[in-house]
């Protein structure tokens, strides 16, 4: 192999990685490395100066690699590239290496042993770079239309947003009418605003919209092509049943939530006066002055918190769900309003308003609510009395665990949210699934409504538990995001993907099946004979399908058998 | 006893301290290896960690090259069931997990040398302990080369 000429760059960090590493050492170590034509250290690798100085050193001295050694790598690998790539190099030239957040930062209590490691990580860094060749991105042109799926409040609001930023919408809703939940709900926390007000105003500028198709009773049933242009299969059901094809560039995913259906015996539920929280939400929208229940006022109510949620470590649901402290106590507060002499009972197991719903708790408590504290392992009993009232016992933690009881005329399950039945969808999509069972995103701060499938976005409950305004908020991320993928009319696709080196494929057919993507297909035509061939655009570059091919003919670029092994062997050799 | 101290440290750096490889992902277990040193928190700088897209790329000869070249075990920080990529990811790693163990016993090297546990992008705390408790196994069975 030709000489490689490789750049190391060992970063001070203004001493958050030279008071505990000594760079100058590791430099000293690894300037007469083989390949390595330059090594420095500088103050602040990610400064302009320093940048101009990487630049500089490139063009003048030809470099066709670069290491730079500093802080963790999803800080300032674009920053890298981008020095890089102005400079000539190709982007994948480069290695980031750690030296900050795994290294001087984690043994700040051991100044040689964390010098040494950071030797081993730069000739790891040094190791892989030899073996990187340049990669260019898959450029695609993209459909300026974007499907959204689901036409709750989240996809509805969506739609309006992606239609005024200048792009095409098609709003597919499986139900008959719009608005998923809210559509029923009356005053919603916080405000008050009527669910089925604000689901009105919505559907009307949907409608007013020429630039978004909106199909009800529709449901999606295949999806072909990749991110830009996405070939989407619509059917349509009822009297006008048909099948349509469409082009898009993107997709949002808003298909919100199902709400916990107790089971029979589950608090109580089952025995006449025992309600859900949405049961109990219509009740109150429905009702015309004070709350009746079989035509007898309501006057002691008992709510029982997280009941669906939270449900220990074997149960299906071990996740809080968020909204329905809330919501419960909103309710108790609609109540109020009905009849400020309502006795209201909550029994809860940690109460969670947070942010401004915490004036909603303080208020229910300033018109008389009462919350008592159960024991997870002691949670109250429901039965019916001997006068045919309800009657709730629970073990209340706050007064001396003493036992009380309740008597009610209804009592409310605080029923959470569970994820939608969608397994068609799941598998037409790809979608990534939690181990929760509501959609996967990338990263929760950097990347929450992008999905490791490109141009698909997930936004509103569908991705976890959220209230009406953290939906929307969700849905005009999704928007944005929507908007940055396809208004350029081009899109760069990372080109760190999977292929199969020809030569060695015997085409056993083994890793046909193993991508879930259907990135990996046989193709005719190798010398002859037929190959599985990976499509770069469809890859997501995970790198799955590599280990089960036993001819290991497949590799990931950026970490190929070969590089790895190197990496593995520069962390491995003796400082000395 | 300032000497003592000396002496004692002194003794220590000679001490064998087992060389580990961690595994880790980019998106789940390398943030929460990230935050493990952005907390300061304390682990062997014996230990260092080369990070991939996803824990179903490993392949097992890297484990069996890693402890022929020197490491003293190899830790998968892996994604559990929180892959972005993988429904089965947990499932295709258990299965590396197992072909890796069973190509460690053929060549003689025990497989204790190999562990697995799920590390999430928060899991600072549980990766230190992972680190010092793996550590402290591998000083038992003693450097991989006298094996």
């Amino acid at each position: 192999m030709n000489r490689r000429k490789i750049g190391v760059y060992v970063c001070h960090c203004g001493g958050n990685i030279s008071d505990y590493v000594d760079v100058e050492k590791v430099v000293d170590a690894v300037k007469d490395e083989e390949d390595v034509v330059v090594a420095r250290t500088a103050m602040f690798t990610c400064s302009d100066a320093t940048q101009q100085e990487i630049y500089d050193d490139i063009r003048e001295l030809g470099l066709d690699g670069l290491v730079v050694a500093s802080c963790s790598p999803k800080l300032h690998t674009f920053t890298f590239r981008g020095v890089a790539k102005r400079a000539g190099l190709n982007p994948f030239q480069y290695t980031q290496v750690n030296v900050r957040e795994q290294c001087s930062w984690a043994h700040t209590d051991d100044r040689q042993g964390a010098t040494e490691k950071a030797l081993r990580l730069v000739r790891a860094g040094i190791a892989r770079t030899r073996l990187l060749r340049p990669l260019e991105p898959t450029v695609v042109e993209t459909v300026p239309k974007t499907l959204v799926i689901g036409a709750g409040i989240a996809g509805l609001r969506a739609a309006i947003g992606l239609a005024d930023i200048g792009l095409s919408v098609v709003v597919v809703e499986r139900e008959a009418e719009v608005g998923g939940w809210v559509k029923d709900f009356g005053p919603m926390y916080p405000r008050d605003k009527e669910g089925r007000e604000l689901v009105r105003q919505l559907e009307a500028k949907v409608r007013q919209r020429e630039n978004i198709a909106l199909f009800t009773s529709a449901e999606v049933v295949r999806k072909a092509g990749s991110f830009g242009d996405y070939v989407v299969d619509i059917k349509t059901h009822g009297k006008s049943s048909m099948t349509m094809q469409i082009h898009v560039g993107s997709i949002t995913v808003a298909t919100g939530f199902d709400s916990y259906q107790p089971e029979e015996g589950e608090y109580g539920y089952g025995i006449d006066g025992v309600v859900t929280l949405p049961e109990y939400k219509k009740m109150l929208d429905a009702a015309e002055g004070s709350l009746e229940y079989h035509g007898r006022p309501v006057k002691d109510v008992a709510y029982i918190y997280c009941v669906g949620s939270r449900q220990g470590d074997d149960g299906p649901h071990q996740y809080c769900s968020r909204f329905c402290c809330s919501a419960a106590v909103h309710s108790a507060l609609e109540l109020y309003t009905r009849d400020p002499s309502a006795r209201q009972f909550h029994l809860y197991r940690d109460m969670r308003t947070y942010g401004r719903y915490e004036l909603m708790y303080r208020e229910s408590r300033e018109k008389g609510s009462t919350y008592l504290k159960f024991a997870e392992d002691e949670p109250p009993a429901v039965r019916k009395g001997a006068d045919g009232r309800l009657v709730v016992t629970i073990r209340d933690q706050l007064t001396g665990q003493k036992e009380v009881e309740i008597p009610a005329d209804l009592v409310v399950l605080v029923t959470g949210m569970v994820p939608r039945e969608n397994d068609a969808l799941v598998g037409a999509l790809k979608l990534p699934v939690g181990r929760d069972g509501f959609f996967n995103e990338i990263h929760p701060k950097l990347r929450p409504v992008e999905t490791v499938v490109d141009g698909v976005t997930i936004c509103g409950a569908c991705q976890f538990p959220k209230n009406a305004s953290e939906s929307v908020a969700s849905g005009l991320a999704a928007v944005t995001q929507s908007a940055a993928m396809l208004k350029q009319g081009r899109a760069e696709l990372d080109p760190q993907v999977a292929s199969v080196d020809p030569q060695l494929c015997t085409d056993c057919g083994v890793c046909y099946a193993t991508c879930p993507y259907d990135a990996i297909s046989p193709q005719e035509g190798h010398e002859g004979r037929r190959v599985a061939v990976i499509d770069p655009a469809t890859c997501k570059g995970c790198g799955g399908c590599a280990p089960v091919c036993p001819e290991r003919a497949i590799n990931l670029e950026g970490y190929t058998q070969a590089q790895i092994k190197a990496m593995i062997e520069g962390l491995a050799r003796e400082v000395v | 006893m300032a000497v003592q101290q000396q002496v004692s440290v002194r003794e220590d750096a000679h001490a064998f301290s087992p060389r580990i490889l961690v595994l880790s992902t980019n998106n789940i277990s390398d943030p929460g290896i990230d935050l493990a040193g952005s907390a300061h928190m304390h682990y062997p700088p014996t230990v260092t960690t080369i990070a991939l897209p996803c824990t179903s790329a490993i392949m097992p000869e890297w484990i069996v090259h890693a402890l022929e070249q020197g490491f003293d075990g190899v830790f998968i920080a892996s994604d559990g069931e929180e892959c972005a990529y993988l429904r089965d990811c947990a499932e295709r790693s258990a299965h590396m997990f197992e072909t890796a163990q069973k190509q460690l016993k053929e060549r003689g090297i025990s497989p204790a040398r190999l562990q697995m546990a799920a590390i999430c992008s928060v899991c600072a705390e549980p990766f230190t302990r992972y680190m010092h408790e793996f550590s402290q196994t591998l000083t038992e069975l003693g450097p991989v080369r006298k094996e």
